[in-house]
């Protein structure tokens, strides 16, 4: 009896359903390049969640005796100027790091796309001043334009994050504001618009997530960015403030030892360096997967 | 054609350069502390900071300071910095012609190096070539600028003794300046010791800038190179028997340059402003650590002039690359 009811139930299979992130998923794992970048990611936020774990040191803790000390079994990446360890510092700098980072690409991309959304689905007035309001703003080199906001707000780790934040709203607007434009036009959406779907229901459940793909490859791509910025005003002095252990001050306060003690240099650069490629690659490698129509 | 549309880009330009004024006005006007303080010593009795604020107009209402900034910027007066009563205009010309001397050489490297690195990757698609100097290009732009300025200091000057660590010149030989562009100054003086001075200052600068643009420029001409190559009329040229050297530099560069130019010209103007790490490592005499220590002086006209006139030099440079388009490509239509 169970035999036969087994026999005759599935005579038409319904064609195999393909969850989206599942593909999207299979094919970014099959780029090497995006899962070194994921790996890096992985394991610096790791180093950040887990630093009292695998380090006994303490970032601020200073030993003049010990100070300017070579790599080696105590302090595997040495000790700095104050005889701190440059490996713990390194440690405790990726959550600052990471931190600004994400929080002010965060901020861009909620920013950028209210404006972005406002510009491209409402059109005329909204999108000129928008538009020529992101114009202004891009029309700044980049790092400048934060260097004079941070001098406004006062030299903090958070003015660094607000100013990289503002820096790179137009960069996700322009973004979001092309994106809608094209959708506008779409048949999907006129229909919903002919069956009497509000505005906000229209933007929320058709236009935003179509917005998703190529938000999500810029804002991988921004976080790198927003590393190096975060870093260059912390080496310029207008980041973190001492002690904390922010990878671009700890290169200008050490920059004098330089000769003496190259390592205090050499290592907190390469952690720089080498998230900002974790993330560079993470996008290139979303952007081939997410956005198809710009691959090679 | 062409000229109504540069005109209308001109005429698109004025509220954006005006939106650009107001922006810095307000930026300058938020930064806390006292010129007149900072003038005078915190010593000064408050008589004399106040007839400085008044000499100044500093106490007058914003508005009112921004007309009579934008009246004077109209009219082509730039101010006067505060620190030194000298006019800025001219002030600001030796610091200008140093980043400039400095983003030529940066942004030549970077075009020749980065434009052949992408056509090669692309000819040789797969090849190690291609997998190392992508796999540069990647570093390249994932690297701080103001480490790979230390790195090259540390290397080529403290350990090897190749190249001068910092600054332009050697100052017990200084240079007679006309331009202010020193390898030109040497040249224009037949100094041609002078001239291999200045050209071996400007080598680790110049590299450590150009780095990323030259990444950047390369991954844009590999795929743009990608694109085109796999095009019919550049099957019609190998198969008429050209040589791959010719159907590349000569048929395919051409029309695979277009969105590479695009990124060469706003490169060069984020180098123009985005200098100041570099200038800083390397005791460069440029605008950014013009503008920056200007910053920390809280000399108001000079910020405010100084990031005018960088972001003027880059607005200008996009709308030029913008028309260059026409010149390299008569396809594409203004309208």
């Amino acid at each position: 009896m169970a035999e036969t009811a087994a026999k005759v139930q599935p005579v038409m299979q319904p064609p195999a359903f393909t969850n989206p992130w599942s593909e999207g998923w299979r094919s970014f794992r099959s780029n090497k390049m995006a899962m070194a970048g994921l790996f890096i990611i992985l394991f610096f936020i790791g180093a950040a969640i887990a630093a009292p774990l695998i380090t006994t040191f303490d970032y601020k803790e200073q030993d003049l005796m010990g100070r300017l000390q070579a790599p080696g079994g105590t302090h595997w990446f040495g000790t700095d100027d104050l005889g701190r360890d440059i490996f713990t510092r390194i440690m405790y700098g990726a959550r600052i790091s990471l931190w600004v980072g994400f929080s002010s690409v965060m901020g861009s991309i909620l920013i950028g796309t209210l404006l972005g959304i406002a510009a491209g689905y409402y059109g005329r007035w909204a999108d000129m001043l928008i538009s020529r309001g992101f114009d202004i703003l891009l029309a700044f080199p980049g790092i400048l334009l934060a260097i004079a906001i941070v001098a406004a707000l006062g030299p903090s780790l958070q003015n660094a994050l607000l100013a990289i934040a503002v820096v790179n709203v137009p960069v996700f607007g322009r973004l979001v504001r092309a994106k809608v434009l094209s959708l506008k036009n779409e048949e999907y959406i006129t229909a919903a618009r002919a069956l009497g779907m509000k505005n906000g229901r229209i933007i929320l459940h058709h236009i935003l997530p179509n917005c998703l793909g190529p938000v999500i490859v810029q804002g991988t791509l921004g976080v790198a960015t927003a590393i190096i910025e975060a870093a260059a005003l912390g080496f310029l002095g207008l980041g973190a403030q001492p002690p904390e252990p922010e990878w671009g001050k700890m290169l200008s306060d050490s920059r004098q030892f330089i000769a003496t003690a190259p390592w205090t240099v050499i290592f907190p650069g390469l952690s720089i360096m080498l998230t900002v490629l974790g993330f560079n690659l993470m996008g290139d490698g979303l952007r081939d997967v997410l956005d198809p129509k710009l691959k090679n | 054609m062409m000229l109504n549309y540069t005109i209308r880009r001109l005429l698109m330009l004025v509220p954006v350069l005006l939106g650009m004024t107001i922006i810095v006005f307000l930026i300058i006007h938020a930064i806390p502390g006292d010129p007149a303080e900072v003038i005078l010593g915190e010593k000064a009795s408050e008589e004399s900071k106040q007839a400085l604020r008044q000499e100044l107009k500093l106490d007058q209402p914003l508005y009112v300071q921004y007309g009579d900034f934008l009246q004077n910027l109209v009219s082509g007066n730039l101010g006067t910095s505060i620190r030194t009563k000298e006019a800025i205009s001219e002030e600001i010309m030796p610091y200008l012609a140093a980043t400039l001397e400095l983003t030529i050489v940066s942004m030549v490297f970077a075009v020749f190096v980065g434009v052949n690195a992408g056509i090669i990757s692309a000819w040789k698609q797969n090849s190690w070539f291609d997998y190392i100097s992508m796999l540069i290009a990647l570093i390249g732009v994932s690297m701080p600028v103001f480490w790979l300025g230390l790195m090259e200091q540390w290397i080529f000057s403290l350990k090897l003794q190749w190249l001068p660590s910092i600054g332009r010149m050697n100052p017990r030989d200084p240079i007679e300046t006309v331009t202010n562009l020193y390898t030109i100054d040497a040249m224009l003086a037949g100094r041609w010791d002078q001239l291999w001075t200045a050209v071996k200052h400007l080598i680790l600068p110049g590299i450590a800038l150009g780095t990323i643009p030259m990444a950047i420029i390369a991954r844009m001409t590999r795929s743009s190179m990608l694109e085109v190559l796999r095009s019919d009329y550049i099957r019609t040229a190998r198969s008429k028997g050209m040589s791959q050297f010719l159907v590349i530099y000569k048929h395919a560069l051409r029309n695979a340059f277009i969105p590479v130019l695009t990124v060469i010209g706003l490169q060069t103007g984020m180098l123009l402003g985005g200098a100041v790490l570099t200038e800083t490592i390397f005791a460069w005499p440029g605008i950014g650590r013009y503008i920056f220590d200007a910053i920390g002086s809280r000399d108001y006209p000079v910020i405010q002039t100084g990031i005018l006139v960088i972001a003027f030099l880059f607005v200008m440079i996009n709308l030029l690359v913008d028309l260059l388009y026409h010149a390299v490509d008569p396809r594409i239509r203004y309208d």
